[in-house]
């Protein structure tokens, strides 16, 4: 029998052709990603089990950069830690820096100037500019577009370094809050620098979304995948634009009002789906909204003191009490839960780390999807592993 | 929000028996806790998350403590519904040693997973009821608890003979017990 058989031909539809692809009952596959894959966004690994080209069960594995961050916080001073809460979520170190003066703060009863509050606010929207704009380049190149997004938001990345560079004087690593407020005063030219890159962001975010947000391929690889359900979500402890994708309206801007948030008019973006597509364009629409309180926020800011004079910083000690300070970071809440038992060093200093709860649901997102799409859903919590290992 | 007074009477009303009792926390936060006894504490836990009032849907911190003579983990429960909290649970273990059972709250949280994980393996509480208990930062044949107050690290990884003071001891100590069985503590290969 020829295959040019015009019978042969007709008889051959679709559905006997999957009968025959059902008798063949493959073994389970096994496959370790990582923790050395382009794909896992530094030292991680994901045990997947493989059914066929669908995940049947994966499991993260992680602590490769275990360095016990809490024990080292344990054994140096109160003030010995700022700068090495720079090092938990590299990409921000700024929003790390004041959810840890805002917990020292808490537990010290300490006060904190206007101008510093400002600039703290300036500083975590920029942050979040940035952790946004890498996270669209970084999902972009986990769906196979190598190079172009990520080197337009390393370009604009670079900016916003910049000027994190000549006011802290380092471009990640800031060390910039002091518990009372903040630890220089921006240099002459820095705030119309600052006022500069604001006002060029909308435009860059256009192009930047003229590229993606319709973009076909997008589109295909995003909607639909990894979605998230509200109830799963909030059970799960999930913060951020994770959350907010999933339609939970829940930001720590607006729910604690910390800082001097309550004084900016800006919207909280919320996801009618919760698949990756919406965790994209959350990030999207949260960085306009960043923009809005940038701008009056650079405009506004009050002459003054930037950090508390009253503030004492080294031989700082705390009465004996504890205290949980949580902020809005750029991944989700990033909290610091301190005891002291009136030591010049905290007896427990915890990190609460948003990407390292919020990768709690990465197997339920995962189930039922391909390896492949495992890898976007990866790309769209936005982890980055010095702040899950700790 | 009901403050943890009102709250530790609705639970006591709740659960006739149950040990709930407040910690109060001296320092200007003013963050109180509540103290639950582990027996009831599950069912506890779900009607704090249930209860129309409180709707304490997110947990969002889970963590151990270590102070002489227990062990303690600690609950940051807030509600997005309601959005409201924090309501701060604390369970404590009846010594550091070989009574270190808690009820886990994964089973009312899925937020508390990783996190109860993280405690069983820094701390060394064991949490009954834990659907998937492994450690989760150290590695699997890891034998202590780091994060534990009394830890000592293992003498066992490769030293650099320097000028320091310590390093320098530790290199003679090391040389002094060359060829002997490997330091206790040293992880399975």
């Amino acid at each position: 029998m020829s295959a040019a058989d015009p019978s042969l031909l007709a008889s051959a539809p679709g559905p006997q052709i999957r009968a025959v692809r059902d008798e063949f009952h493959g073994d389970l596959l096994e496959v370790s990603m990582g923790p050395h894959h382009p794909s896992t966004h530094g030292v991680f690994r994901m045990m997947a089990t493989l059914d066929g080209e669908t995940v049947v069960k994966l499991k993260p594995v992680f602590g490769y950069l275990h360095r016990n961050h809490e024990k080292i916080g344990e054994n140096t001073t109160y003030l010995g830690s700022m700068p090495y809460t720079d090092r938990l979520d590299y990409f921000c170190a700024m929003t790390n820096n004041w959810a840890y003066a805002l917990a020292v703060e808490r537990l010290a009863g300490q006060a904190v100037p206007e101008r510093a509050e400002y600039l703290r606010v300036i500083l975590a929207e920029l942050t979040r500019l940035l952790n946004h704009t890498c996270l669209a380049g970084f999902l972009l190149q986990d769906c196979g577009a190598s190079g172009t997004p990520l080197m337009y938001a390393f370009r604009e990345r670079e900016k916003i370094l910049d000027l994190f560079e000549s006011l802290s004087g380092s471009r990640m690593m800031c060390n910039y809050q002091r518990f009372g407020g903040c630890r220089v005063d921006p240099p002459p030219g820095w705030l119309e620098a600052a006022g500069r890159l604001v006002g060029g962001y909308g435009g860059f975010l256009d192009e930047y979304e003229a590229l993606l947000t319709g973009n076909e391929i997008l589109m295909a690889r995003t909607q639909g995948i990894g979605r998230l359900a509200a109830p799963l979500a909030i059970s799960a402890g999930v913060t951020g634009p994770m959350l907010r994708a999933s339609g939970v309206d829940y930001d720590l801007r607006k729910v604690d009002g910390y800082g001097f948030y309550p004084r900016f008019a800006f919207r909280v973006p919320l996801g009618a789906h919760g698949d990756t597509y919406d965790r994209y364009m959350i990030r999207m629409l949260e960085m306009r909204e960043s923009i809005r309180i940038l701008e009056p926020a650079l405009r506004d800011l009050p002459a003054g003191p930037i950090i508390d004079p009253k503030a004492r910083l080294r031989g700082f000690r705390a009465k004996p009490g504890e205290a949980y300070g949580r902020i809005e970071g750029p991944k989700g809440e990033i909290g610091f839960y301190l005891i002291s038992t009136g030591g010049p060093n905290p007896y427990r200093y915890r990190v609460r780390p948003p990407s390292f709860v919020n990768l709690t649901i990465l197997e339920d997102l995962c189930l039922g999807h391909s390896i492949a799409d495992a890898v976007v859903i990866l790309g769209s919590i936005d982890i980055v592993l010095g702040e899950v290992d700790r | 929000m009901e403050t943890v007074e009102q709250i530790r009477d609705r639970l006591l009303a709740r659960f006739p028996g149950a040990a709930v009792t407040v910690v109060p926390n001296p320092g200007p936060a003013a963050q109180h806790s509540l103290l639950l006894g582990a027996e009831r504490a599950r069912e506890i836990a779900e009607f704090l998350r249930d209860d129309p009032v409180l709707q304490l849907d997110y947990c969002s911190n889970v963590t151990g403590v270590d102070w002489p003579g227990h062990l303690e983990v600690v609950y940051h429960l807030y509600s997005m519904a309601r959005k409201h909290g924090p309501v701060i649970l604390r369970l404590r273990t009846a010594n550091r040693s070989d009574q270190v059972t808690l009820p886990s709250l994964t089973p009312v949280w899925r937020a508390a997973e990783f996190q109860e994980r993280e405690v069983f393996d820094l701390f060394g509480v064991v949490f009954a009821g834990h659907p998937d208990l492994r450690r989760i930062l150290m590695w699997d044949g890891f034998q202590d608890h780091p994060m534990r107050k009394d830890y000592v690290e293992p003498d066992d990884y490769e030293w650099e003979p320097t000028a320091h003071g310590d390093v320098l001891a530790k290199a003679k100590r090391h040389a002094a017990a060359a060829g002997s069985a490997p330091a206790a503590g040293e992880a399975g290969a």
